[in-house]
């Protein structure tokens, strides 16, 4: 076949490239630069080098965020996908109750994340919220404003509400892609309720899988606007997780050079994580294959 | 293993079914042998595998009783039957290996490793998948799969039955003639009771010592191959059956005569005045194109099929098959049609009389 050489078709892409400049290259090649200098105002920049990320690692005060940080990541996957399996089994599998399940699980989806986090706020107050009032009516000392394992236990408890029908509705669709044969078969081979899920569902499950386990990871390190609207990182700095902590340094201190290079490497562990994450579970699915 | 009886057996998906029709599967009364092959054969939407969900017991029949030996099974779930079943789409646990897939079974059964070892090894053989035990089952091809699902079943010895529901469906044409010669030889060696429902003749012909032919959720004949193809007991069977099906011309039956719309056709027996349609049914195999004796007939076409040739003829309005063997000139001096006496079938409502010879 004779295909015309014309290599000013390239112009064509330029449109693209020109906004992928403006909308993410140039924005953070700012970042970039904020990180690699140091500057007094005026536009006026002094070369630092690695000066910033040398202070950041050797921060304790994000030592203490990426803690916290971890930690949240950890619990929250540890609660929301098991959860969300196990309600994705007890999901009615069709008909009108499976419809009002899936827009049931949907809602909390739907709401903004500062909604949520407002929702949470006035939900756990002690003096008008119906959580927070109702524990304190039954003797139990909550305050989730003074109490750092109370703001924790709220945050937690508030992202489970918030995300645990993502994983559900995930897991849902990779049940039901799965044939009824598959289940006829394990009753004449009298598997037990566990044989089934440990043979037929959760292999059959396990693209999903990873796909939830991926978003919850990147999202819960990522989480801003729930925390900082219910606690605002307190009491003290025990909710202040690395976002918060970022916004903090950039916007509240106004220390550009060392939030630039805080955010650089904020960016590069959760590429790095992800990467882990997903090569681990597709090396496991493909060892498998063979 | 066991004798399977159906007893005034029927059923409807409708929860009060007024009229037959309401009935996917109308009232039938059999009893089929312990070890025999028997293939459940119709087209699609018959009741066929609406029949093996019963024997399976996924579907609970609207009235009768299922027997397997002397037990009653008709209200036993599927797991107390100790059926095994190999599915139109290849069910195995990808996750396990070909071993753990065959030893399963067993092993949700409780049995001892050292019988579990040594009896898929067994099967293993009898499967011919030795060489693979070791891998795991996902990247197998579909005929390995369909194997395994087989092995699965084979592996208990207290299985009462095996039923395939078209097993071959999504096998290349090259190894579903092997499948079928494996299981045919496994059936010869083993003797299980095998129950194969499929809608192609020419594996319900070649797998089953008995075929039973479905239609419209009706067992219109039960008979082995040879009987099916000589004496189709209903007109369905005459068609459904045979490549290309049985011919049928309407005739008024009197003694041994009957008059067709193109002429006189010699019956071999003599037969009581019929009501309603009566037709005669003859194989393409037994007819003959002749220069002058017979109905008269008009050649429309000639197939070349390799091994014979199918003429494509007339008659009075009606289209008949005829087959031709390789050496038989085939001219323009063909202007009949004549048919073997000895193998014409006589039809009243489209059900196969009887004559007295």
């Amino acid at each position: 076949m004779d295909k015309t050489q014309n290599n000013r078709a390239w112009f064509l892409v330029l449109p693209v490239l020109v906004l992928v400049a403006f909308s993410a290259v140039v924005p953070l090649m700012t970042v970039v630069n904020y990180a690699f200098n140091d500057t007094f105002g005026q536009n006026r920049f002094f070369w630092n080098g690695l000066g910033w990320f040398q202070d950041m690692l050797a921060s304790e005060r994000v030592h203490g965020a990426l803690g916290r940080q971890v930690l949240f990541s950890a619990i929250i996957l540890t609660i929301e996908v098991p959860l969300g399996i196990f309600v994705a089994l007890n999901m009615p599998k069709n008909g009108f109750w499976s419809s009002f399940c899936l827009v049931l699980m949907a809602l909390p989806l739907l709401i903004p994340f500062n909604v949520v986090g407002t929702i949470w706020q006035i939900f756990g107050r002690v003096d008008i919220g119906l959580l927070g009032h109702s524990l304190a009516a039954l003797g139990i000392d909550y305050n989730y404003t003074n109490d750092a394992l109370d703001a924790w236990l709220t945050i937690i408890v508030m992202d489970v509400w918030h995300w645990t029908s993502l994983v559900a509705l995930l897991c849902y669709a990779g049940l039901q892609s799965i044939p009824q044969a598959y289940y006829q078969a394990a009753r004449i081979d009298q598997a037990s309720r566990w044989s089934i899920f440990r043979y037929i569902e959760l292999p059959k499950m396990a693209g999903v899988l990873l796909i939830a386990v991926l978003l919850r990871f990147m999202d819960s390190f990522m989480i801003y606007t729930e925390p900082f609207v219910l606690t605002g990182g307190g009491p003290g700095n025990s909710t202040t997780f690395l976002s918060i902590d970022l916004v903090k340094m950039a916007v509240g201190q106004f220390d550009l050079g060392p939030a630039a290079a805080f955010s650089l490497m904020y960016f590069l562990v959760i590429l790095l994580v992800s990467w882990v994450f997903y090569t681990v579970m597709t090396t496991l699915d493909r060892q498998e294959g063979k | 293993m066991a004798r399977i009886t159906l007893s005034n057996l029927a059923h409807s998906y409708y929860p009060n079914p007024k009229s037959e029709a309401d009935f996917a599967l109308k009232e039938m009364d059999h009893v089929w042998d312990d070890g025999g092959a028997y293939a459940l054969l119709g087209a699609s939407g018959c009741g066929k595998t609406t029949l093996l969900n019963i024997i399976s017991g996924l579907v609970h029949p609207s009235q009768g009783r299922v027997l397997f030996g002397d037990r009653d099974v008709t209200g036993a779930p599927t797991a107390e039957r100790n059926i095994a079943q190999v599915f139109q789409f290849p069910v195995v646990y990808d996750t396990m290996t070909v071993r753990e897939n065959l030893a399963f079974p067993l092993r949700n059964r409780g049995m001892d490793a050292a019988y579990i070892q040594s009896r898929v090894a067994q099967i293993a053989a009898m499967i011919g998948m030795e060489a693979t035990l070791d891998r795991k089952a996902r990247g197998l091809t579909a005929d390995a799969k369909q194997k395994i699902s087989l092995g699965r079943g084979m592996v208990r010895q207290d299985v009462n039955a095996i039923l395939f529901d078209e097993p071959l469906t999504v096998i290349d044409p090259h190894m579903k003639w092997e499948l079928r010669t494996q299981l045919k030889l496994l059936h010869r060696e083993f003797g299980h009771t095998m129950i194969y429902v499929t809608h192609d003749q020419t594996e319900a012909l070649t797998f089953a010592d008995k075929v039973v032919v479905l239609h419209d959720g009706r067992v219109v004949q039960m008979g082995t191959p040879q009987e099916l193809f000589e004496t189709p007991e209903h007109t369905f069977v005459g068609y459904f059956i045979g490549s290309p099906g049985m011919n049928l011309l309407d005739a008024t039956i009197h003694g041994n005569m009957a008059q067709t719309a193109a002429g006189p056709v010699a019956l071999a027996a003599h037969y009581a005045p019929q009501n309603g349609r009566t037709q005669i049914g003859i194989r393409p195999e037994y007819a003959e194109m002749t220069a002058g004796i017979g109905l008269p007939a008009r050649v429309l076409r000639i197939e070349d099929v390799g091994r014979h040739r199918i003429i494509r003829a007339e008659v009075a309005g009606s289209q008949i098959s005829v087959i031709a063997g390789e050496g038989q000139p085939v001219g323009a001096d063909l202007t009949h049609v004549r048919f073997d006496p000895a193998r014409v079938n006589v039809y009243a409502n489209d059900w196969r009389i009887k004559g007295a010879v």
